[in-house]
């Protein structure tokens, strides 16, 4: 990686051109690639990368939002409106029968919940697009189980993850041929961690949701996660509403993420504010804790 | 959007890409070891005592019903992120973690230790920089711990640190480290030029991990952490000549056509003259696109979008490479191979073979030996089984425009998949390009075209084509050889050493005589019988003579000047 002279790219954008070579794998060995904007940090960070990697062309693949129906309105709205000046192609695709039905993370535990709205119109929204692969902005600092995943990762016609028949993946040559109904998940992310995440929206100045800046906002305190109440969250019984100021580490359904205590409104104010942090981003995602390994489970079963 | 869409009014610098002084630089590093000797264990120490684990999730290690530490906290339990392996207490998986300190930024590889694994082994190895082998003090040097040292070796990696752990359980013993590290040191020679130095540690206790221990006074050396601090591995990426594997042609509908991909080494600037292959057509480049503006510079390991100044032919897989010192290009190749599959490797078969984002269809045509792992030696062997590593003579369906894996690491290297399973099955390291015997029916190449002379005209003053004859440079036959050729009036020259690239010689109309390890595309290739006795010598040349006339790279002016005269 040494320049001639000693010096060497910045780890930013060493980062960086790792990540556009995985996409531009991806858009090469692939015949219905798609991209999967969840509106979050990572993905928009992804999706930089991604106009990175294909200019002066547009993408060559649309975005697909798999919308829970428990989405901040903040995060439809710019959806919408990034996608439009981007003038990327938006897929929005929701478990209408699972929606239907009433799914709701009261009713039916954040598990099943989660495996209705989340993994399940994941498997749908990828077999009825007909895509062979989905790129996703999964780290893996994230989470122990991500921490194996390749960066090319095989799902079965079911859409899961084996992890101990995953395919060796040395330097950067990746295998992406899939039999048919079997499709490859793509994290060109792998090697980011949340920092580098936040110091490249810095650096690049990449528009983010609101939601990651803290601003005085109504919460509930639910079992010691903050939970935000401006988008329609029912109180349960006994409990009282605050005014606290907070902000989102991550994104998630409404009822199901917490909010932080943080004075960051700044993208500089979160970067300074992580060097801080003693506890990881997703622990204020309900989900991840259901049980031990949740999250092996959840992507077994082809969650990303 | 224009043909000249994101021309910026003046190119970004190279420094816009560069680490600013004092900014953290990033290691790659890998570890490997037996089962037991703490691998994962020595991770989380390292982990833990950078303060790289957050509280929540040394909740979970805490909170975890298993616990093989016997202490207060199993650290293992930070890196074994799967059910089965938590439940069984081993890694089956390579473990990306992230870890740093005030200086440097560390991506680590946790890769397994048992044999059945040794694939996980060689991908953890094959991004490293530094390798950390663990060795289990009460067990002494055990042929895992071999193995692993000698794959990260073979797959490039240039530093080698031996951790010698649960020296609290050799009650820290200066002698079990010492003898460990003599038993290492013998197998220096075959550790391919890495160098290999020596910590003793106990993960458990945290001695010399990241803290100097009291407890190993003896020891003078710096603790791990500090050595992987100082670490300086030699990347040549840049230094070594200008490759670009063309990943996608980028081609809006307004005659912008630019071809995208990673800088594998060198640099390049607009005007740099590139020579494309397979077709050996030169051009320059024009432009270096980028979406942040035109560069005036690009260096490996940027990505970027190239636009040349001619309109020639470049797909995915085609190879852009610097003009003065163009690629191997060949159809043969020995390599070292790893081999990632229950299933033999069959001669018979037909196997893909990837390179960079080259595919093609590819035949194992001999095993030249397996590395025997005790000795790491070569020992005799017809194929390969699971694990197992050795030379393998490759042969693709189409010429590959290849580096030797000790000279650009990420040209030099390809997998092999099984076209039925689509399995990776093995991946290779080109150690030599071998004699491509297709290589004189394919056209002449064309990457020689400044010149306005023809081969034509050229033969027809020498009376001879370019050719390459292999031949033992320092026999008798040989030298005969040159001596006839010349006496009958050819431009011959006898190579003391393989000199690369020949094709510029052979394009001049030479008929070059050179060592059995030369190679060359797109020219006749003739190889002179190894002489067995002195007194063979004159038979052989006349016989190399008359092979020569056959093939009509010899031949007769007096034809021609009987003809029309030119």
């Amino acid at each position: 990686m040494d320049l001639a002279d000693g010096s060497s790219l910045s780890h930013l954008r060493w980062l960086e051109a790792e990540s556009i070579h995985i996409l531009r794998e991806g858009a090469a060995q692939f015949a219905r690639p798609v991209l999967l904007y969840s509106i979050g940090k990572d993905s928009s960070v992804l999706l930089h990368l991604a106009r990175k990697a294909f200019y002066p062309a547009p993408l060559p693949f649309p975005l697909l939002h798999i919308d829970t129906t428990y989405e901040y309105p903040e995060i439809l709205e710019f959806r919408d409106w990034y996608a439009r000046q981007i003038g990327a192609r938006l897929v929005v695709y929701s478990n209408q029968q699972a929606v239907r039905q009433g799914a709701n993370p009261y009713d039916l535990g954040t598990a099943r919940c989660c495996q209705l709205l989340r993994t399940q119109a994941l498997v749908q929204a990828l077999r009825e697009g007909g895509y062979d692969a989905a790129f996703g902005g999964a780290r893996r600092d994230e989470e122990r189980s991500r921490a194996k995943e390749r960066v090319f990762s095989l799902r079965d016609r079911n859409g899961h993850w084996d992890p101990k028949t995953q395919r060796p993946e040395l330097w950067s040559i990746y295998n992406g041929r899939v039999d048919p109904g079997e499709s490859m998940r793509i994290f060109p992310l792998s090697n980011w961690t949340e920092a580098d995440v936040w110091r490249y929206i810095e650096l690049e100045n990449i528009p983010v949701v609101p939601l990651y800046f803290a601003r005085p906002r109504e919460v509930v305190n639910r079992n010691g996660t903050l939970i935000l109440l401006e988008s329609g969250v029912r109180l349960l019984p006994g409990e009282e509403p605050e005014r606290v100021m907070c902000r989102l580490r991550t994104l998630g359904c409404t009822p199901c993420s917490g909010a932080i205590r943080s004075e960051a409104d700044t993208v500089a104010k979160i970067i300074a504010e992580l060097r801080e942090f003693r506890r990881s981003e997703r622990e204020n995602r309900v989900i991840d804790h259901d049980q031990d390994g949740s999250m092996e489970l959840k992507k077994r079963e082809g969650y990303f | 959007m224009s043909a000249t869409a994101g021309v910026s009014a003046r190119p970004l610098p190279l420094a816009h890409f560069l680490k600013k002084p004092g900014e953290r630089s990033l290691l790659r590093v890998s570890t490997a070891g037996s089962v037991d000797d703490g691998k994962s264990t020595l991770i989380g120490r390292l982990l833990h005592d950078t303060r790289s684990v957050y509280e929540d999730q040394l909740d979970a290690v805490r909170k975890s019903p298993v616990n093989r530490a016997g202490g207060a906290l199993d650290l293992s339990l930070l890196t074994d992120g799967l059910r089965a392996e938590r439940e069984q207490g081993i890694t089956i998986d390579v473990a990306y973690r992230h870890f740093s300190t005030p200086r440097r930024t560390f991506i680590l590889a946790d890769t397994p230790g048992h044999e059945q694994y040794t694939p996980n082994m060689a991908t953890g190895a094959s991004t490293a920089d530094v390798a950390v082998i663990l060795v289990d003090a009460r067990k002494g040097l055990l042929e895992q711990s071999r193995r692993h040292a000698f794959i990260a070796a073979l797959l490039g990696v240039r530093e080698l640190i031996v951790a010698v752990n649960k020296m609290d359980l050799v009650g820290y013993s200066r002698e079990v480290f010492e003898r460990i590290a003599a038993d290492l040191r013998a197998l220096e020679p075959k550790m391919r030029g890495a160098r290999l130095s020596f910590v003793p540690v106990s993960a458990l206790e945290g001695d010399n991990v990241v803290e100097r221990s009291a407890r190993m006074p003896w020891y003078e050396g710096p603790p791990l952490l500090e050595q992987l601090e100082q670490a300086e591995p030699e990347r040549e990426t840049v230094a070594a000549p200008f490759r670009f594997p063309v990943q996608y042609v980028i081609r809006p509908e307004d005659g912008f056509r630019g071809f995208a991909g990673r800088i594998v080494s060198g640099r390049i600037r607009p005007g740099d003259p590139v020579v494309e292959l397979p077709s050996g057509r030169r051009t320059r480049v024009a432009r270096i696109v980028t979406f942040d503006g035109d560069l005036e510079e690009a260096a490996a390991p940027m990505s970027v979008t190239l636009v040349l100044e001619d309109e020639i032919d470049v797909s995915r897989g085609s190879m852009l490479a610097a003009a003065a010192a163009p690629p191997q290009f060949s159809r043969r190749m020995e390599a070292h191979t790893v081999w990632m599959s229950a299933e033999l490797l069959d001669p018979g078969r037909t196997y893909l073979l990837r390179h960079g984002p080259h595919e093609v269809q590819a035949r194992a045509l001999a095993v030249r030996h397996a590395v025997d792992i005790t000795t790491l030696g070569p020992r005799p062997a017809s194929t390969l089984g699971w694990s197992e590593i050795g030379l393998v003579l490759w042969e693709t369906a189409r010429p590959l425009a290849f580096d030797l894996y000790t000279e650009v690491r990420d040209n030099g290297a390809f997998i092999v998949i099984d076209p039925q399973t689509n399995r990776t099955i093995a991946a290779g390291m080109i150690e030599a390009a071998a004699e491509d015997p297709y290589a004189a029916r394919r056209a002449s190449p064309q990457p020689f075209r400044a010149s306005r002379l023809t081969p034509a005209e050229r033969a027809l003053r020498s009376g001879h084509t370019g050719a390459l004859i292999l031949a033992d440079v320092h026999s008798a036959a040989a030298q005969g050889l040159e001596r006839r050729l010349f006496e009958h009036g050819a431009d011959v020259v006898l190579l003391e050493r393989p000199v690369a690239p020949l094709e510029p010689l052979l394009a001049a109309g030479l008929l070059v005589i050179a060592p059995r390890s030369s190679v060359c595309a797109g020219f006749p290739v003739l190889a002179l019988p190894p002489q067995e006795q002195e007194s063979e010598s004159e038979a052989l040349v006349e016989a190399a003579m008359a092979e020569l006339q056959n093939q009509g790279i010899l031949t007769d002016r007096d034809q021609f000047n009987a003809g029309e005269g030119i």
